[in-house]
């Protein structure tokens, strides 16, 4: 199978939808030049630094019979804009009685590693996930951002795509037929029979590499990546659970309210499940800090592999570490 | 100074006059009801400022899209929408507007171009210009209305929304209301200049001041801002001076440090009775041509009430419809 980069498949993806249907059209402070090549400057509009005006006009173009497309670039850039988010966007379609649709694509990339610091290295998905109205996703692979971007581009709904800025020049393999991948279905990257880690997009391959590496000990690792964060697919989460008895989560955000905290929840609160733990949940999660600049530092405060062997090997041992890894 | 009637069809001015004294009647009857406990949450009246929102909606079609405020009643029934369904809205029922979701703050009616009241200052004017990109991108002569108080003109989306409409020069208007507070604030202590209308300048659009009681000077400046538009040329803003009669919301004992002779003084310019003047100076309606509307409107306004009474509060579960669409 052919191979592309996580940008390229998102990029193919949304020209995809947009030759398929003329009621799309993409707002960004810089137009993507493939993009702009070919749908011209009405349908891909490079606009003013203007998010809290571009995320409120696609509300407006959306309840108008258009299907716009926000491209924030940073999930940074969007906080000026959280006003149109959290009380106009998620909550228009309820607010007003279901009376019409709104069709809206934001795109987001969020994470670390580029050594950027504080303001341009977030993981805040868990802000926007308590925020009932709102859908979204982080994939780990170039198959699975094109495919959800394509049910997110036809879903009937304001959907945030996070995107991890670590994954954008990774390449995996991506058909060249048409598909799609449904929100809510989250996909077993590896399947294992003593531990269920349940990783999101970068943190997805550090996983699957601390399989590797425990599998050579004779410890089955299995890899959850949820890619869909609402709506949440939790039966996957809490069957594998059932199977191994033991869970850690691995997130590139911190621990606090955040997405590693959902998946405990629904873990810990299904009797069934909660019956076959066989040692606390352990979560791998940033440092709660703001993201610091020096590679020293911003290392310490992300989790990686090791980290993740660490975590595993805690919950094998079914006690809790005094030193959290 | 008054404006002098513009060329209307004498059947169009009545119907000014009509939509004009149901807002009123509407809002009258609301506050009354809120009072009484049957109306819930929280009440804005628009009352004194009818010329307004019936000034600019009659040099519309009904196509064309508005967005208004959390002081949203007029803009409805300005643009058409139905006082039954408006009514059991207040009333918190299931056959309101928005199913009993929204209340006073949050009427929408999307099949006439109605696109929601809104509770955030400054919140529905990025939406709105959204709608005036759609409308150019329809490409079918249709225009957006933006109508906002003067808190919201110092709010940033206003400044990020004129600009983009400007530099695409996309078929809206931008209407201010300057009612002259901000809540309890005055207009005076937050506003850099007196009139909103000369922003327009840093803008490079049209900018034009009117008295906003006087529905006839509303109107031509709305026509004229709405030729503009459907034609290609771009936004205008147009301030609209106008007062609130009553207190910021209907709550009772909310403070209100107006002026009491402000809030007379503003009384004495009824922009209502000014029109019901000039259609009598102008021969064009009697006592008892008035008195027939003013049986219209609160026979009307006597069914909508009955009809949010008669009509079942929603289903305790259906709290969890309509979070997404189908």
């Amino acid at each position: 199978m052919r191979e592309l980069t996580y940008n390229e498949a998102a990029v193919e993806a949304v020209a995809e939808e947009m030759r398929r249907d003329p009621k799309i059209f993409y707002m960004s402070t810089d137009a993507l030049p493939p993009l702009l090549k070919e749908f011209g400057p009405q349908r891909i509009r490079a606009t003013p630094i203007t998010e809290a005006a571009l995320t409120g006009m696609s509300i407006g173009a959306a309840g108008s019979g258009f299907r716009p497309i926000v491209d924030w670039r940073q999930v940074t850039f969007c906080f000026v804009a959280m006003d149109q988010i959290v009380n106009q966007a998620a909550k228009i379609h309820y607010m007003f009685g279901g009376q019409v649709t709104f069709p809206i694509l934001y795109r987001a990339a969020v994470g670390g590693g580029g050594l950027v610091a504080a303001q341009h290295s977030q993981s805040p998905y868990s802000m926007f996930m308590n925020v009932a109205g709102l859908k979204m996703f982080l994939p780990s692979t170039p198959h699975d951002i094109k495919g959800l971007l394509k049910t997110a581009i036809r879903d009937n709904n304001p959907v945030i795509s996070f995107e991890s800025s670590r994954l954008m020049t990774r390449k995996g393999p991506v058909p060249e037929e048409d598909y799609t991948i449904p929100l809510g279905k989250a996909d077993v990257k590896r399947e294992g029979t003593d531990v269920t880690v349940v990783a999101l997009a970068w943190l997805v391959h550090e996983a699957l590499a601390a399989a590797e590496e425990l599998a050579k000990e004779g410890i089955s690792v299995e890899v959850v990546d949820p890619r869909t964060l609402v709506p949440l697919d939790v039966e996957t989460i809490r069957s594998s659970v059932r199977k191994t008895g033991r869970l850690v989560i691995a997130d590139e955000a911190g621990p606090t309210a955040g997405f590693s905290a959902e998946v405990a929840a629904i873990v810990s609160e299904d009797p069934t499940t909660f019956a076959r733990l066989k040692a606390p949940v352990k979560r791998v999660c940033a440092l709660q800090v703001p993201i610091p600049y020096s590679p020293v530092l911003e290392n310490h405060v992300f989790p990686d592999r090791n980290r993740i062997i660490a975590g595993i090997r805690e919950v094998l041992e079914g006690r809790r570490s005094a030193a959290a890894a | 100074m008054q404006s002098l009637s513009p060329n209307l069809p004498p059947d169009k001015q009545r119907e000014m006059l009509r939509r004009m004294l149901t807002i009123r009647r509407f809002e009258e009857r609301a506050s009354a009801d809120y009072l009484a406990g049957k109306i819930y949450g929280v009440v804005h009246c628009y009352i004194g400022e009818e010329a307004v929102a019936v000034g600019v909606c009659s040099a519309l079609d009904q196509s064309d899209r508005i967005i208004s405020t959390h002081r949203g009643h007029g803009h409805c029934i300005a643009k058409g929408a139905d006082l039954n369904r408006m009514m059991a809205e207040l009333y918190g029922r299931q056959t309101g507007y928005c199913k009993g979701k929204g209340g006073s703050m949050h009427i929408a009616d999307f099949g006439i171009g109605m696109l929601g009241a809104n509770g955030i200052v400054a919140g529905g004017i990025a939406i709105v210009t959204g709608a005036g990109l759609a409308a150019q991108m329809e490409g079918k002569g249709g225009v957006a209305v933006s109508f906002f108080g003067d808190g919201a003109s110092n709010a940033g989306p206003f400044h990020e929304c004129l600009n983009i409409a400007a530099t695409w020069k996309l078929p809206m208007l931008y209407v201010c209301e300057n009612n002259f507070y901000a809540a309890q604030t005055s207009a005076a202590a937050t506003h850099a200049l007196s009139d909103v209308a000369e922003r327009a300048a840093g803008y490079g659009i049209p900018g034009v001041v009117v008295d906003g009681n006087d529905i006839f000077a509303v109107y031509q400046a709305a026509n004229t801002a709405v030729e503009r538009a459907r034609s290609g040329g771009g936004p205008t803003l147009i301030e609209c001076k106008t007062y609130r009669w009553r207190s910021h919301t209907e709550r009772r004992g909310q403070p209100d440090p107006r002026d009491p002779g402000e809030v007379e003084a503003w009384k004495r310019k009824d922009p209502i009775a000014l029109l019901g003047r000039l259609l009598r100076d102008q021969g064009e309606l009697d006592d008892a041509g008035l008195g027939a509307i003013e049986d219209d409107v609160m026979a009307a306004l006597e069914t909508a009430v009955a009809f949010a009474e008669a009509s079942p509060f929603p289903l305790p579960e259906q709290a969890t419809d309509d979070v997404f669409a189908a």
